[in-house]
């Protein structure tokens, strides 16, 4: 019984980690069709940046709620300005290009950005446990739950449902949703793609620096994180459906659920059993398990 | 004489469309046969089951006295049932002789019962493709590639590449649709006489009724998915019910 | 020729077989994310016939390592033929990654440290030190002729010109009667042979083996190489996969914090001014001296 609740309640906070990292790859997939390796890096600069803000925040001595927010913002600026220079000035000159070898610019990206990393923060792990610690715990009965875990879960549900309203009841978020259905038409209809696709790798790439940044407290923050999170938030995406929030939010639900079971149960499968569990669902369902109608072409 | 093709109560519902329903005839050996019908009228669906793209909801067809009904594609070509497309589906990257090679190539695999590991650039191969693309008088586009021909001749290599397998049964979606006025005729010309030196069952379908009547020994007219009137070009295209339906006036050209 | 050039001379052409089949792939339009998968299976299998078993005879152990990986290959083409594009290669990654997490978790295997690969015999010879170097360098070499060989015949087969038309307009090839999920599996077995090869190879050279092997870096290193190569010729996998081995080397060298950087960049500069990959330069620069004249 206690099993059940700690592989639900892992679970769930597996899954959060997991939306929050992959929410931000399925938009860009969604609405520009660009699988984003780079998506990677975005985690780790968020990652290293929000370990920076921590120390810089302790230092300083700064209340922690504050100190917690400053590191959110700090790694959201920085997702920002990379998404903003990587789409202007490398990603443009690669549209209109196969889907593979915009793949691959994306992939040739994050190798160039794996060292940068490196060369901003040199090759030790950075501690960045303050705000985990501060948030305290929550005891029930047997159970101690961190609260900083419950946040997390309560950041993700946040963000699926205020993107999920945005996208479908606000008017730029309905103009999205047009260009994800498709681009061609959407142009014809006077939808400024350009600049919807700048928009769009900014926000994906701020998630993803909100992905490293709420993480970097839970995690030791090493270069590296990069090259392992990438593809876990593949096999989250193409699990779920990809390019759209409810196919991410599936898709971290039960590689998040999967991974716990695993953890608690067989051990031994763990890392086997998340990319088995895609394998299985692509068989069945290439596309995902919420995927978009694909339309006939003759 | 059995019929080469034959059709029998043959439906097609996708949910709630009725695309296709009760469609019963035969088609003898050598025969034309002209199709006609607006848009939407279940030609283009008629076509798609017949050669394998669509499954029929209900109904059978049978070729040379085969139920091909619901087989895949590439198994109905193989018996000798082949087609052409609305839109050209051609290989844009490859030249035209290329493509023709290709046609050939895979062709004659089926022919002699030849490995897939055969050698691709045989003389016979080549002498094939040769041949075709003088048939269809195509020849001095030999070493363009496909992706840069004019419209017309894209239509061409298309039905080349049909005939390529020396198939008993072709079907040509709108084989001059997108070619201009003046040219539909002298496409049509040389489709036509390309084909005569063949023993072929040919269904074609065409929105231009002065193509249909000089061209077609029958012709099938199709309404909201099903076939209104059937007999020769004569007799078809003056019952008044095609004539309100499909051609809008008298002997004139359909403007669908 | 230098030792440490016979070194890197070996280990690129093993990795060149792997690139071999992926430019069969890449000719029809696909690109596979998971080689590695393969390329670890052909290695592994000769680790644990070195531990396991008395055979050290390289031809037998190669040619294990190779069948083992065709086999698979052969299996999961059945469910990867149905696939395209982007579903393709993900599906391809995630069977790959599969493979990594058991590797990791497997105790008996050395989970991440992996563990020895013992040196092979030539018909029953037991080259030492750099007499090993050199005898590996022509093992390698010989497999590479023979594939390089065979890949270039499959090229002029009716399945190897299909590729092509199949990459341009795959509804038409059906409809000439061509089944081409049959050719895709009829590919994947090639490639995934042609992998376990490699990997075979690679094994024996590096005289280790571990899970980094099936990792998606090793399948992203591979691809990298294809890109290089170019789609073009059979020869632009062995030169692509040299001009890749030698670069990282001398990155890691001389540059030892950036040298994934370096590569980065070299793959973003190629993909950009060189789309068509190296054997693209090499045409070019022999047709201005033509036009010269």
């Amino acid at each position: 019984m206690l099993t059940t609740f700690a592989i639900v309640t892992d679970g769930l906070v597996y899954a959060a980690y997991l939306f929050l990292v992959a929410v931000g790859l399925s938009l860009i997939f969604g609405v520009m069709k660009i699988l984003n390796v780079t998506h990677g890096s975005l985690y780790a600069f968020g990652a290293f940046s929000a370990a920076t803000a921590v120390g810089v925040y302790v230092d300083l001595g700064l209340p922690d709620a504050a100190g917690f927010l400053f590191m959110i913002a700090v790694a959201m600026a920085i997702g920002a300005v990379l998404g903003i220079v990587l789409e202007r000035a490398i990603l443009r000159t690669a549209y209109g290009r196969d889907e593979v070898v915009i793949v691959l610019v994306t992939y040739a990206v994050f190798l160039i950005l794996e060292d940068t990393v490196t060369l901003i923060w040199g090759q030790r792990s950075y501690p960045a446990y303050q705000p985990m610690v501060a948030a305290g715990d929550l005891e029930l009965g047997d159970l101690i739950l961190s609260n900083y875990d419950i946040g997390l879960v309560a950041l993700a549900a946040l963000i699926a449902v205020g993107g999920y309203w945005a996208l479908h009841h606000t008017r730029h978020g309905r103009l999205l949703t047009v260009v994800i259905f498709d681009r061609e038409i959407a142009a014809a209809f006077g939808v400024n793609v350009t600049v919807i696709y700048t928009a769009t790798f900014v926000i994906g790439a701020m998630l993803g620096a909100l992905g490293g940044a709420v993480m970097a407290p839970k995690i030791s923050v090493t270069p590296g994180i990069g090259v392992e999170v990438i593809v876990l938030a593949f096999a989250v995406v193409a699990t779920g459906g990809m390019g759209s929030i409810e196919g991410a939010m599936i898709g971290a639900l039960i590689v998040g659920l999967c991974r716990a079971a695993a953890v608690h149960l067989f051990p031994q499968i763990e890392l086997f059993v998340i990319y088995a569990v895609m394998a299985l669902v692509l068989v069945f369902r290439p596309h995902g398990l919420i995927s978009q109608a694909q339309p006939r072409k003759i | 004489m059995t019929a080469v093709l034959s059709v029998r109560d043959l439906g097609m519902t996708f949910g709630s469309i009725v695309a296709a329903r009760d469609i019963t005839l035969d088609v003898p050996g050598r025969q034309t046969v002209g199709i006609i019908g607006a848009n939407g009228a279940g030609k283009t669906t008629f076509i798609n089951m017949i050669t394998g793209h669509l499954r029929p909801t209900s109904g059978t067809i049978r070729f040379e006295d085969r139920d091909i009904t619901g087989r895949p594609s590439r198994a109905i070509t193989r018996l000798g049932v082949s087609r052409s497309f609305q839109v050209a589906q051609i290989f844009p990257s490859l030249t035209v002789f290329e493509n023709i090679c290709t046609a050939a190539a895979v062709a004659a695999r089926h022919g002699r019962g030849g490995s897939i590991l055969a050698r691709f650039d045989r003389p016979d191969t080549h002498a094939d493709a040769a041949a075709t693309m003088e048939l269809f008088g195509i020849a001095r586009y030999r070493g363009a590639r496909a992706a840069t021909l004019p419209q017309g001749v894209r239509k061409l290599l298309d039905i080349a590449m049909a005939v390529a397998g020396s198939p008993r049964l072709l079907l040509l979606d709108e084989p001059t649709s997108g070619v201009s006025i003046e040219e539909k005729f002298a496409v049509m010309e040389t489709v036509m006489s390309a084909l005569r030196s063949r023993q072929l069952t040919v269904l074609f379908v065409e929105h231009d009724m002065e193509i249909v009547a000089r061209f077609a020994d029958r012709v099938l007219a199709f309404y909201d998915g099903t076939v209104i009137a059937d007999g020769v070009p004569t007799q078809a295209l003056e019952d008044p019910r095609v004539q309100s339906l499909i051609s809008g006036a008298a002997g004139g050209r359909s403007h669908a | 020729m230098p030792p440490w050039l016979v070194s890197l001379a070996t280990i690129a052409f093993a990795n060149a077989l792997v690139v071999l089949g992926l430019l069969i792939l890449w000719r029809t339009g696909l690109v596979p994310f998971g080689q590695a998968l393969f390329y670890a299976i052909g290695a592994y299998v000769v680790a644990l016939i070195g531990r396991f078993t008395p055979v050290r005879d390289v031809f037998l152990v190669v040619l294990a390592g190779a069948a083992c990986a065709g086999v698979v290959a052969y299996l999961i083409g059945f469910l990867l033929a149905r696939y395209r594009e982007i579903f393709f290669a993900m599906l391809s990654l995630a069977m790959s990654m599969t493979l990594y997490g058991v590797l990791v978790k497997t105790e008996a295997l050395g989970s991440t440290d992996g563990f020895h690969v013992e040196a092979g015999t030539f018909f029953g010879a037991r080259p030492q030190g750099q007499a090993l170097n050199l005898a590996m360098f022509w093992l390698v070499l010989g497999f590479c002729a023979v594939s390089a060989l065979g890949v270039t015949l499959f090229f002029g087969t009716v399945a190897g010109r299909l590729a092509a038309p199949a990459r341009d307009n795959e509804i038409r090839l059906e409809f000439l009667g061509v089944s081409v999920d049959r050719l895709i599996h009829l590919e994947l077995v090639i490639a995934g042979t042609l992998a376990g090869v490699g990997g075979a190879l690679a094994a024996l050279v590096v005289a280790h083996v571990d899970p980094s092997m099936a990792y998606w870096t090793t399948s992203g290193g591979f691809v990298f190489v294809t890109i290089l190569a170019g789609a073009g010729s059979v020869a632009g996998a062995f030169v692509g996969s040299f001009v890749f081995e030698l670069v990282r080397s001398v990155a890691v060298d001389v540059l030892p914090d950036t040298w994934q950087m370096t590569l980065g960049i070299a793959l973003l500069l190629t993909i950009l001014f060189l789309p068509e990959g190296l054997s693209s330069l090499f045409r070019r620069l022999r047709r201005a001296p033509e036009a010269k004249a």
